[in-house]
């Protein structure tokens, strides 16, 4: 424990009571005075708490890091500059091409998109779903006088209404049912991947691969199992059912900071990268003195040699350039090139 | 998942004078199952205009890795036998911070997967007691996996060194590169 406290990060630990505070505040207004909170939806709303401080916790604790860092201030000094408009709508286009369609996942392998693609699409949607009914933002009531209307109330205020047991209502009380099958269809097939890939069997681990495709099964299996029940069993397992199912979704949230499920949030990154790259090539590319081509942007080669000595590693040169000038051809070159110099200046090429 | 019987005694030893730049290291590279089936081995000619030399260069793994440090996205990391793994897949944002700060110049960025990819010293042999699969293939023994011992008998008028000066930066390596009798380091520019 008092490890735990030595360790604590300041910054990261107010910024991440902020934001858990943030999410209490925005319950009560958007429950309005908790009227509209689902009480039976209590344990998952602890989950959501815990799951938000600990996501920003950690989200603080990385961007301190001086890459990050770097990436995070000029990807919004680029974005917030004169040209914000353009890089506004890039940076929309970029959310769809990579964060909700996961492109470059494609041009990784055909089977691991679709894989990925459809877990994705199964949480993302199911997020949607579960998180304002959760925290109380979005509610379900019977239009006055009229119990065949059922009309949704986001935030306390009427969004559009449905009559009950239309096709529209079928697929709104059956949402999570279409995530779940999506999500174990993506689910199995990544579980596939990790059993037949001679590369993945090497290299995964069982905290940071298996578990969460465990759980997202599970979390799937066990929601299935509640429309199950009401589906076909006439409510007889329902404690069960719900019980089990809180208990996979629970883990799940108190899981999402420490594993693999960070990388959701990681991943917004990329589009600060893509625009950094976009800037870069505006102003101007690095040609590589060995080489005589351009490899990458002035802006990042300049960046990384301020990151690298701030990190601890000095490339300066005699001369005052540095190794990093380079392109990575040019410094395999290099090293050819001593080692030759080293042969030849003891007298024997080979020994 | 598996239980790596990593055998510590094997180490990598890399004679750049060697090569002939027959690429056969790179078409064995590409049947690493941890690449995905990519070659990522570099081999070309060090000077085409006036030089046939050839050099080839694997990953270094170093002991305290730039890749790694520089990496925004923590996507890299180095496990208990000293091998700097590849991009984790999930993690890595495409940046190339790790393709432009390697001073050995060997990972590669693939462009359209946004995603670095690197040697990893054929982790799904190494840690299964096997040879990575460049230096099993290697007709004039450029790249040599094997014990120290072995390398002393085949090489006795060279020493493995694994210290690399860059101006002022010294980098410390789990691979070795074979040095005229004698040596320490290489330093790379005067």
């Amino acid at each position: 424990m008092y490890r735990l406290i030595q360790t604590l990060n300041r910054t990261a630990f107010i910024k991440a009571t902020i934001a858990a505070f943030a999410v209490i505040v925005l319950v009560v207004l958007g429950s309005r005075n908790l009227q509209n909170f689902d009480a039976a939806l209590i344990a998952y709303l602890m989950g959501a708490i815990f799951a938000v401080f600990g996501v920003a916790y950690r989200y603080s604790v990385w961007l301190q890091r001086p890459p990050t860092r770097l990436y995070w201030r000029r990807s919004m000094q680029f974005l917030f500059s004169r040209d914000f408009p353009f890089y506004f709508v890039r940076s929309i286009r970029l959310f769809f091409q990579n964060i909700l369609f996961q492109r470059f996942i494609y041009h990784r392998s055909r089977t691991r998109w679709i894989g990925h693609f459809l877990l994705a699409t199964g949480c993302l949607i199911a997020f949607a779903v579960t998180i304002p009914l959760t925290l109380g933002w979005i509610h379900f009531e019977f239009k006055p006088g009229n119990n065949m209307l059922y009309y949704a109330k986001v935030f306390g205020f009427e969004m559009g209404s449905f009559e009950l047991g239309s096709f529209v209502a079928f697929m709104a009380f059956h949402a999570l049912v279409w995530c779940s099958v999506l999500v174990t269809i993506g689910a199995v097939m990544m579980v596939k991947r990790r059993l037949t890939d001679g590369g993945l069997i090497a290299t995964q681990t069982f905290e940071g691969d298996w578990l969460p495709l465990i759980l997202l099964i599970a979390i799937s299996i066990t929601g299935l199992g509640i429309s199950y029940d009401y589906t076909f069993l006439q409510g007889k397992t329902y404690q069960f059912m719900a019980v089990i199912h809180a208990v996979t979704v629970i883990l799940f949230l108190v899981w999402i900071p420490f594993g693999k499920f960070f990388h959701i949030f990681q991943r917004l990154a990329q589009l600060g990268a893509n625009l950094y790259r976009y800037e870069g090539r505006k102003r101007g590319m690095a040609v590589c003195p060995h080489t005589k081509e351009e490899f990458a942007t002035q802006l990042h080669i300049q960046d990384l040699k301020e990151v690298s000595k701030e990190l601890g590693f000095d490339f300066t040169l005699k001369d005052g350039s540095s190794h990093l000038d380079l392109s990575p051809e040019g410094k395999r070159a290099a090293l050819a090139k001593a080692h030759f110099e080293a042969r030849k200046n003891a007298g024997a090429f080979f020994g | 998942m598996q239980n790596p019987q990593y055998n510590q005694q094997m180490e990598f030893f890399v004679d750049m004078q060697r090569c002939i730049g027959c690429h056969a290291c790179e078409m064995a590279c590409a049947e690493c199952e941890t690449n995905g089936q990519e070659s990522m081995i570099h081999i070309h000619y060090v000077e085409r205009a006036v030089s046939v030399q050839t050099t080839v260069q694997v990953c270094m793994h170093c002991d305290d890795p730039v890749c790694a440090n520089v990496c925004p996205a923590d996507a890299i990391t180095k496990d208990d036998f000293g091998v700097v793994h590849t991009a984790n897949t999930s993690r890595c944002i495409g940046c190339s911070n790790c393709v432009l700060a390697c001073p050995f110049g060997v990972p590669k960025k693939e462009e359209k997967a946004e995603l670095m990819m690197k040697c990893n010293m054929c982790y799904d042999r190494t840690s299964a007691g096997k040879k990575p699969m460049c230096a099993t293939v290697c007709p004039s023994q450029a790249l040599f996996y094997g014990t120290r011992e072995e390398i002393e008998k085949l090489r006795p008028n060279s020493t493995p060194v694994n210290k690399f000066l860059f101006g002022q930066e010294e980098v410390n390596t789990k691979v070795n590169i074979m040095m005229p009798k004698g040596s320490t380091e290489l330093r790379i520019h005067d």
